[in-house]
């Protein structure tokens, strides 16, 4: 670990948008983060990978408060996660998720999934909040969908609705829970070739996920957690070629060589 | 598939026979079936005719017209011992609507409360809805109902009723209470209630509207209980606020005065609604469960606040799991009302049960109250699955 912060790579801006600092938390007595350490800055893409239950979507999680933590500090955009339900509030307005299991709202039709949280949350006129779904699905090419039911729609397009549902709320960070992981292999790659367009627009993006092309193509740097803990943090020419820790090592020739 | 396939037995067999025809056996069989059902009917009504003739009892509905001759002790209309049984027959049928009708409403603000209770972060809220639950429909209704009725039958008599306010009651004699002299400046007042829930469901509409088109979130509860209460209220000091309550008081033996509850009613209406309040509660935490928590997390991780989430995500998605099964209960509330019968309440079955002492008619009398109940039950179901139409939002 303490050569991992060494060889973080800073990215062009260098303005820091998301710090934590020894973040703690435990389900009961059972501590699913062990300090963790970690700033992202503004326009960076950072990939998280490790073995399952090792704390990836708890940490990730812990950025939007959907979990809270115990120990230590999280800033995001400069306002610190406490209890304080502003705060948390002003975070969730700027951070975007996308879960695995695309979680759209059945009853609501695609459109009004995306324009529902821009009207309550940023109170947008529903015209202007229909207009800006409109646009936003048709960046992620799904615009003929719009008065189609979540349900009539295949995986990879769900998930490309989801995004565009966060994306309507124009927030300065995305947070994916393993996004690709409930879909078929054929659907994978419309949902990658999406958020590889976003990161191409600047957004910082924290991504869970174990699509290690995505990793080496488009991550600024590749953290490997495993038993509640960040065992490395590498760019991913480093991350692959020369990772330092057995951990890792193990990791890698399990998930590569299948 | 199956056409082609059954078909394709019969080329080979070489026969044409309709036996082997799937869709002509399923028609012939219905058939079949409603042949015999009709037939036991008949074989049962002849039976019961010439049962009937042999004990010299007349038959139809002629005795609806004739006077009863017996006493009800609680009406909502006009009714004495020389009217019909016909009368008395609607005496009891809008004793049970009215028993039925509060019930449902009473047991199913008890049901979403305790049902929400249950699901609450709220440690004491929640153990002590599941203690109600358990208790209340782990108990047969018939005892709740017997129960409620010895409670009330064991308070003190009228000279020493309990008096939690000045001028109400309550003793074994039932629930006493003032209540303002009529005054014709009241009919306004009906009146202005009605426009003033005219007026709120316009307001809501247009607040909506208005939401849609600037994005600002217009609170309309106040407003809209503000005009429901406040234009009835400007209608009564309009015509210079008349009131003169009727308070009863203690004459003899009894109250003079105010209105009241009787034992019975009260009795039957806490017994169903308590049972079937603990069913409610299990289908509404049900429904609230039936959420995905991955519902909510979409919602919060969008920054929408909890009221909003429980409005918009939660409770549409919870409201179609719970009426259907909520109809049913309706409906066995409902049919649970004729065990006023057991503590002397006269509900439609008490009424109907004396008719059939009375005259001997049974066949007819059982019909009467069986046709009613099914209408009741139909007009319930009816209005229920309207309901859910409306509430059954679609998904694909
Ligand atoms: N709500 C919870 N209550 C108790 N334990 C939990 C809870 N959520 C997660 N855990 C535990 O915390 C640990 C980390 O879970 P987490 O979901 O963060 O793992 P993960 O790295 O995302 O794994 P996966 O790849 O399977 O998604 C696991 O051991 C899990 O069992
Ligand atoms: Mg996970």
């Amino acid at each position: 670990m303490p050569g991992a912060r060494k060889t973080r790579k800073k990215n062009e801006t260098g303005e820091t948008i998301i710090t934590l600092e020894g973040v703690s938390k435990w389900f009961g007595d059972f501590q699913a983060l062990r300090d963790i350490n970690l700033t992202v800055d503004k326009g960076e893409r950072v990939v998280v990978c490790g073995p399952s239950g090792s704390g990836k979507s708890t940490m990730i999680r812990c950025i939007n408060r959907l979990e809270n933590h115990q120990r230590g500090r999280i800033v995001v955009d400069g306002i610190e996660l406490t209890d304080n339900l502003k705060n948390i509030e002003a975070v969730r307005r700027e951070v975007g998720m996308v879960f695995q299991s695309f979680n759209l709202f059945p009853h609501m039709r695609v459109i009004d999934n995306l324009a529902l949280a821009p009207m309550l949350v940023r109170q947008m006129p529903k015209k202007d909040a229909e207009e800006m779904a409109l646009g936003y699905l048709r960046r992620v090419q799904i615009e003929e969908q719009a008065y189609k039911y979540p349900g009539q729609l295949s995986g990879g397009q769900q998930q490309r609705v989801a995004i565009a549902r966060s994306l309507c709320m124009q927030p300065r960070i995305m947070l994916f829970d393993e996004p690709t992981s409930a879909l078929d292999p054929e659907m994978i790659k419309e949902v990658l070739d999406v958020m590889v367009e976003l990161a191409e627009d600047g957004m910082t993006m924290v991504v869970v996920t174990h699509e290690m092309g995505f990793a080496r193509t488009v991550a600024n740097r590749v953290i490997f957690m495993d038993d509640a803990e960040i065992v490395e943090i590498a760019p991913p020419e480093t991350f692959f070629s020369k990772p330092k820790s057995d951990r890792t090592k193990l990791f890698l020739s399990q998930i590569l060589t299948h | 598939m199956t056409v082609a396939h059954e078909a394709n037995i019969d080329i080979k067999k070489g026969s044409s026979s309709l036996l082997h025809n799937l869709a002509f056996r399923g028609v012939a069989y219905q058939v079949l079936l409603a042949a015999a059902i009709v037939l036991l009917a008949y074989l049962l009504y002849q039976n019961v005719n010439a049962n009937l003739e042999k004990q010299r009892i007349a038959t139809g509905f002629d005795f609806l017209n004739e006077t009863s001759g017996f006493d009800i002790g609680e009406t909502l209309i006009e009714y004495d011992s020389e009217d019909s049984y016909g009368r008395a027959l609607l005496v009891g049928i809008m004793n049970t609507l009215s028993v039925a009708a509060c019930g449902i409403v009473l047991a199913t603000i008890l049901g979403t409360i305790m049902g929400i209770a249950r699901v609450s972060r709220n440690w004491l809220a929640s153990i002590l809805a599941s203690g109600y639950v358990e208790i209340c429909r782990n108990v047969p209704v018939v005892l709740h109902v017997i129960f409620w009725a010895s409670v009330i039958r064991n308070l003190p008599s009228p000279k020493q009723a309990l008096s939690p306010m000045e001028g109400v009651f309550l003793a074994n004699r039932g629930f006493i209470f003032p209540v303002p002299e009529p005054n014709p400046a009241y009919t306004w007042v009906w009146v202005a209630l009605a426009a003033g829930l005219v007026l709120a469901f316009g307001f809501n509409y247009w607040a909506q509207k208005h939401r849609e088109k600037t994005g600002k979130y217009i609170a309309t509860l106040w407003p809209c209980m503000g005009i429901v209460i406040g234009l009835p209220l400007a209608a009564w000091l309009v015509q210079g606020a008349p009131l003169v309550w009727s308070v009863p008081e203690l004459k003899g033996f009894n109250f003079r005065g105010g209105a009241s509850l009787t034992p019975e009613f009260i009795a039957l209406l806490i017994g169903i609604t308590f049972y079937t309040g603990a069913f409610i509660a299990e289908i509404v935490r049900a429904g609230i469960q039936s959420v995905p928590v991955g519902q909510i997390e979409a919602s919060r991780a969008l920054g929408i606040r909890r009221g909003f989430i429980m409005r918009y995500i939660t409770f549409p998605q919870a409201l179609r799991v719970i009426v259907p099964p909520t109809t049913s209960q309706y409906l066995s509330l409902t049919k649970n009302s004729s065990l006023g019968v057991l503590i002397g309440y006269p509900d439609l079955v008490n009424v109907g049960n004396t008719t059939l002492n009375q005259t001997g008619q049974a066949v007819e009398a059982i019909a009467v109250m069986m046709a009613v109940y099914l209408g009741i039950s139909l007009t319930i179901s009816l209005g229920m699955n309207i309901y859910n139409r409306i509430v059954a939002i679609k998904e694909r």
